[in-house]
């Protein structure tokens, strides 16, 4: 990593849902201040800042990765993937996030961007969970709305519909 | 736990009514994607600056100086203000009660809870305004804090406002029906004592406010993601002297959360908008969760003393309540609302007509209070209902039937109750058979037995809940005297707006002044409307943003109080019902039929009896567009409807403070199967029904959603949640880590139970729905606990270690040899330590006594010291600094040296500051010769921690500061040429500590 001069402003360079994007960050700049108000992508929400509430869960080189605890100098060159790049097309829903609307699994939606990025990284890695998998996997986000249980539902139902192998797209309309 | 939620409702036809039907969310597309539009998601004017926060690392202290020079010298740094500034521009916020005291956002020359703001950085971006407010030098006298409600108003408390004489805001009494007689006759008094804790429902997004000021205009232009009441508008235009037309306040699209909390934003608003006054620029405030949980707002916690006189079949005939508020430190609008919420709800489910009642209001120094869900229920309920549990257990019968006993009957309908609430409609014995029924009681009575009989403590706790909604804007009065409430004027009802327009090609919006922060307000209301005009939800646009300069509000607008369902859903059921009607005269016209023989149906206007003879509906609603001659005479338009209603149920408290607080009152019937750990004393919850009768159901899965967040918090309060508060007024739950909020892991699925009682006072029948599991479920569970232990005085929250102590008693310390450090204080909240230490100084006692009064020694043993100045011979200041892993942060220290034996012992005490909080200590040496020619150094101290630190993990942090004081003796020893060997950096200390506790 090259040595950064903390009262510099250095460009960073990464891949932002498949796209590449860039901009300027001193080396304190929180990863979740940058993308947000440097990028301009403001699906990723803040909660709390010290890594516990789990809003602003993105996920970088295919890692779950809390945005409040990563210096924006840090995904040089990476790979990051957040809310905005989870549905194919911009007025359609991914499967989990259709599971989500079905399921009433979301009321106020601001720590629904982060719970989205936990579980979909999840469902790839455990197609079929069982419910405890799900609450377990859930117990590293704060949802203030719904009791959890929409959630869970929603995610179980997800990966059914993933596990069936239907056509990955939806047609569903935002 | 069963997965399956029990419902009674039937689901409607696909041809039916849209109300009524769990359709998906218009709200939903934009957040699932990333593309909702919160505050900090808006864009900002060019030039708006940020704003950073200095707050109070102490409860109670003077600020003897603020020193802003250094700070105002980081490039990028507009304005610092502080409370002598903000003072000067705007006038203080109203008071609720009637006393000579001042409300300021801001501290003006005295602290009196952490976090108080003491002055506001303005920058061109916030690291920066937190560099500055970092390099602020605020000088403090503190003073001793009151911090409980009972002993803040003991004689000789200290005292916070001048104009509340025993640190008591509002003392008043009241009596309905004969409570004297009805406990001289009665056969038993059954009492208990409850302390409520503080808690709050804490959203996920923070508070955010952007304000700009126009010289020109003398007008502001606020954006807030603030939920109302918007009676608050008048104290914040009030503040900012301006009158209310030139102060417009906005809300975003969406809000993360709210549960009332967002309503404490209010003091921010006018801070900021000073801020932004001043500065001559926009100025853009997002607060952060160390900010939100210790200075936002919470609920009241509560102090009360309950006594029933009991018949002795359990029947109650007098209640005698005794209500201790803790406000916290300012008396904020609307407090003490949460005292007079229930005030007509005082005799919950039961039909007593004999009520005594003394509420007292006090200031302490904590965080002041406000709204949150459940507002005023949760304290009432924790007392009422577990007094009714021991009116069981002392008389020796089955509490559900203590419950049914006292039910107000089912044919009395509407009822008044002792205190004057009106009770809508409702069918509670019918509601208790239902849930009792549908959620398996008997079969939950034998899961008791049966784990009862294996030696398991399990219990059963109850709790019958009358849950307000629609809140009279009136009795917060209550807490005034007849006398005052003449004087002042009589205030009462709730407005609602809700605006319905159509447009040139007949498509229809709607605007309520409703703000919603989750609820799913638009998509209710686009059923609402498409069953009126006969069109899909899909069709219809709503609107839930309020702009106070261009839309139709009232002091009762927003989003509090569970009025959406009830008001504003019926608000616009009546201003679409207008446009309808006069659209159903339109049409009639045009087709030539009579106006009773039209309906709206499938997008058509036309005759119910013909139903080949129809218009398009957006023909006929885009007619008073292209050709207002077509319309009957005297239709007039049909292009916008705005309605406003208020019940006239609402009326002032009369003479003799009876006061019909709310208007709507829905029944909730909860019970739940507890199991306590024998040895952890963990509660798990075997089972949770819930039964509620909210009237009419608009949207089935958005009622549950309201009743599972509900439970889910409740919940939270029941087990986990607490704000915590050191003696000394620090506060030590700043994070997620130390406040707990429940997770996937710790909410079960509760049975929810439907049964549908319409209200007749509202336009769809509807009654809230949001609150009820917040009141019900934190008693629920507690007497669940006392049902398993048999227990009478519990307190919440119910964490284990509390419960283990009523199953083992008190804790048995650990043995000598596994000990690391002298136990820690046992005391739950308290953050001080206690330590001794030995070091072996190869150095008479002589020499080591001159080196503990020499500066330039202290200035090389003192770890991270940079200075040390002689002020006397037994006085020094240092300058430290202190990381604590990456909390690292410079201190100014200051030493005293007293009870001086030389070279025998001495007592230091100690005082160090900084912007990350402080410490205090007290310790003494003695220096003892050992036989080889050197000095054995014994150490004693007592400290504590306080501030910013204390609130962000204390637990590591107790661990590092007793590190930092033992490396000053090892680091003296070493300096002397003794002492022990290094054993690495402070980090491996840590390291070495967090390990051995595990």
């Amino acid at each position: 990593m090259p040595l950064l001069n903390s009262s510099q402003r250095h460009r960073v360079g990464f891949s932002l849902n498949g796209h590449s994007v860039e901009g300027d960050a001193e080396p304190r700049v929180l990863l979740t201040d940058f993308l947000r108000h440097e990028i301009g992508a403001t699906g990723t929400h803040v909660g709390c800042e010290h890594g516990v509430c789990g809003a602003c869960t993105v996920t970088v080189d295919g890692m779950l990765t809390r945005a409040c605890l990563t210096l924006a100098v840090q995904i040089e060159g990476c790979d990051v993937r957040t809310v905005e790049g989870l549905a194919t097309a911009p007025d359609r829903l991914s499967i989990l996030q259709a599971a989500f609307r079905r399921n009433h699994a979301l009321q106020c939606g601001f720590c629904t961007a982060g719970i989205l990025m936990s579980l979909d990284a999840f469902l790839r890695e455990v197609p079929t969970p069982a419910e405890d998998q799900i609450r377990d996997l859930l117990s590293g986000h704060l949802c203030r709305c719904t009791g959890y249980t929409p959630i869970v539902r929603a995610a179980l139902e997800a990966a059914a519909e993933l596990a069936s192998r239907q056509p990955a797209v939806q047609s569903h309309h935002v | 736990m069963q997965k399956s939620a029990a419902t009674s409702y039937a689901k409607p036809s696909p041809e039916g009514p849209w109300v009524g039907r769990s359709i998906e969310r218009v709200e939903d597309g934009a957040l699932l994607t990333g593309r909702g539009r919160f505050i900090d998601d808006l864009g900002v004017d060019t030039g708006t600056l940020h704003a950073a926060i200095l707050r109070s690392p102490h409860a109670h202290a003077d600020v003897l100086s603020i020193d802003t020079v250094t700070a105002r010298s980081v490039p990028g740094v507009f304005a610092i203000l502080t409370g002598a500034e903000i003072k000067a521009c705007t006038a203080s916020l109203v008071v609720g009660v009637k006393a000579p005291v001042e409300c300021w956002p801001i501290a003006v020359g005295r602290v009196r809870y952490v976090g108080e703001p003491v002055a506001v950085v303005v920058a061109s971006d916030r690291y920066k305004a937190e560099d500055a407010v970092d390099l602020i030098d605020v000088r403090y006298a503190v003073r001793p804090a009151a911090v409980d409600p009972l002993s803040s108003i003991a004689p000789l408390a200290p005292l916070l406002h001048d104009g509340f004489p025993g640190n008591i805001a509002s003392d008043r009494h009241f009596r309905y029906g004969d409570p004297e007689a009805a406990f001289a006759g009665a056969v038993h008094r059954v009492s208990i004592d409850i302390r409520y804790p503080r808690n709050s429902c804490t959203p996920i997004e923070t508070y955010g406010v952007v304000a700009a000021y126009s010289p020109s205009d003398d007008a502001f232009d606020i954006l807030a993601n603030f939920q109302g009441p918007f009676s608050i508008h008048a104290v914040i235009s009030r503040a900012l002297k301006v009158p209310g037309n030139r102060l417009r306040l906005r809300t975003p699209p969406d809000s993360g959360g709210s549960f009332g909390v967002k309503q404490g934003v209010f003091p921010y608003i006018v801070l900021i908008a000073a801020a932004a006054r001043m500065a001559g620029r926009p100025v853009k405030w997002i607060e952060d969760r160390l900010e939100h949980l210790s200075a936002s707002t919470s609920a009241t916690n509560r102090a009360t003393t309950l006594s029933a006189a009991v018949d002795s079949n359990g029947q109650i005939r007098a209640l005698d309540w005794d209500q201790i508020e803790d406000c916290g430190a300012h008396l904020r609008a609307p407090e003490p609302a949460t005292l007079y919420r229930m005030h007509g709800n005082l005799t919950g489910a039961y039909d007593i007509r004999h009520l005594a009642v003394r509420n007292r209001v006090v200031v302490t120094n904590k965080t002041p209070t406000g709204l949150n869900r459940g507002f005023g229920g949760p304290q009432v309920y924790f007392a009422l209902e577990r007094l009714v549990q021991r009116i069981a257990v002392e008389l020796g019968l089955d509490p559900l039937d203590v419950i049914r006993r006292n039910l107000v009957p089912s044919d009395a309908f509407p009822y008044r109750t002792a205190s004057g609430a009106l009770l809508d409609s409702g069918d509670y014995s019918a509601g208790i058979d239902l849930g009792a029924g549908e959620g398996g009681l008997d079969e939950l009575k034998r899961r008791r037995d049966a784990a009862r009989a294996q030696g398991r403590l399990y219990g059963i706790g109850y709790a019958a809940v009358v849950e307000p909604s629609v809140s009279n804007m009136g009795y917060i009065t209550t807490v005034l005297t007849p006398a005052e409430r003449r004087k002042a004027g009589p205030k009462n009802g709730a407005q609602a707006t809700a605006t319905v327009a159509i447009d040139p090609v007949g498509a229809v919006s709607v605007h309520v002044a409703s703000v919603p922060q989750g609820q799913g307000h638009r998509t209710v209301i686009s059923q609402v409307i498409a069953d009126i005009f006969g069109i899909a939800p899909a069709e219809v646009r709503v609107n839930t943003e309020v702009d106070t300069a261009k839309d139709a509000w009232s002091i009762a607008s927003g989003n509090y109080a569970s009025r959406f369902a009830a008001a504003v859903a019926g608000t616009t059921k009546i201003a679409a019902d207008r446009l309808a009607a006069r659209l159903a005269r339109t049409a009639a016209s045009q087709l030539n039929i009579d106006v009773s023989d039209i309906v709206f149906r499938k997008g058509r206007v036309g005759s119910a009896t013909n139903p080949d003879n129809s218009l398009s509906f957006s023909r006929v609603a885009a007619l008073s567009h292209w050709s207002p001659g077509s319309l009957p005479d005297d239709v007039g338009q049909t292009i916008r409807e705005t309605a406003f209603w208020t019940p006239p149920q609402l009326t002032p408290p009369d003479d003799e403070d009876h006061i019909n607080s709310s208007l709507c009152h829905g029944f909730i019937f909860d019970f739940c199967g507890v199991e306590v750990d024998r040895i952890t004393g963990a509660a798990r919850i075997d089972r949770y029904v819930t039964m509620h009768d909210c009237g009419k159901i608009l949207h089935p899965a958005m009622v549950e959603g309201q009743i599972r967040g509900g439970f889910g918090q409740g919940l939270g309060a029941a087990l986990l949640e607490e704000f915590c508060y050191a003696p000394d007024g620090s506060f030590l739950s700043g994070t997620f880590a130390d406040y707990l909020v429940p997770t996937a892991t710790e909410i079960p699925e509760p049975i929810i139970v439907h049964m549908e009682t319409l209200s007749p006072f509202t336009p769809l029948g509807a009654k809230g729905v949001g609150e009820g599991n917040c009141m019900s479920t934190p008693v629920c569970i507690a007497n669940a606990v006392a049902d398993a232990l048999g227990e009478k005085d519990i307190e919440l929250p119910l964490v284990p270690a509390k419960l283990a102590a009523f199953i083992h008693g008190e804790e048995i310390a650990a043995p000598a040899s596994m000990r690391i450090s002298p136990p820690p204080a046992a005391k739950s909240g308290e953050r001080n330590l206690h330590g001794e230490g030995r070091e072996r100084i190869d150095a008479a006692p002589a020499a080591v006594w001159a080196m503990l009064l020499d500066p330039n020694t202290l200035q090389t043993v003192i770890p991270g010291c940079h200075s040390v100045e002689k002020i006397s011979d037994t006085h020094f200041r240092a300058d430290v600094t202190i990381g604590i892993g990456p909390v690292k942060g410079p201190y100014r220290a200051e030493v005293k040296l007293s009870d001086l034996e030389p070279p025998h012992a001495v007592t230091l005490a100690g005082f160090a500051e900084g912007v990350l909080g402080f410490g205090s200590g007290q310790g003494r040496i003695i220096l003892t010769p050992d036989r080889d020619g050197g000095t054995t150094l014994d150490y004693k101290y007592d400290a504590a921690i306080g501030g910013k630190v204390a609130g962000i993990g204390g637990r590591l942090l107790d661990g590092a500061a007793r590190v930092v004081i033992a490396q000053f003796f090892a680091s003296l020893a070493r300096h002397a040429g003794g002492g022990n060997e290094p054993s690495g950096g402070l980090l491996s200390k840590l390291r070495n500590l967090v390990r051995r506790r595990q």
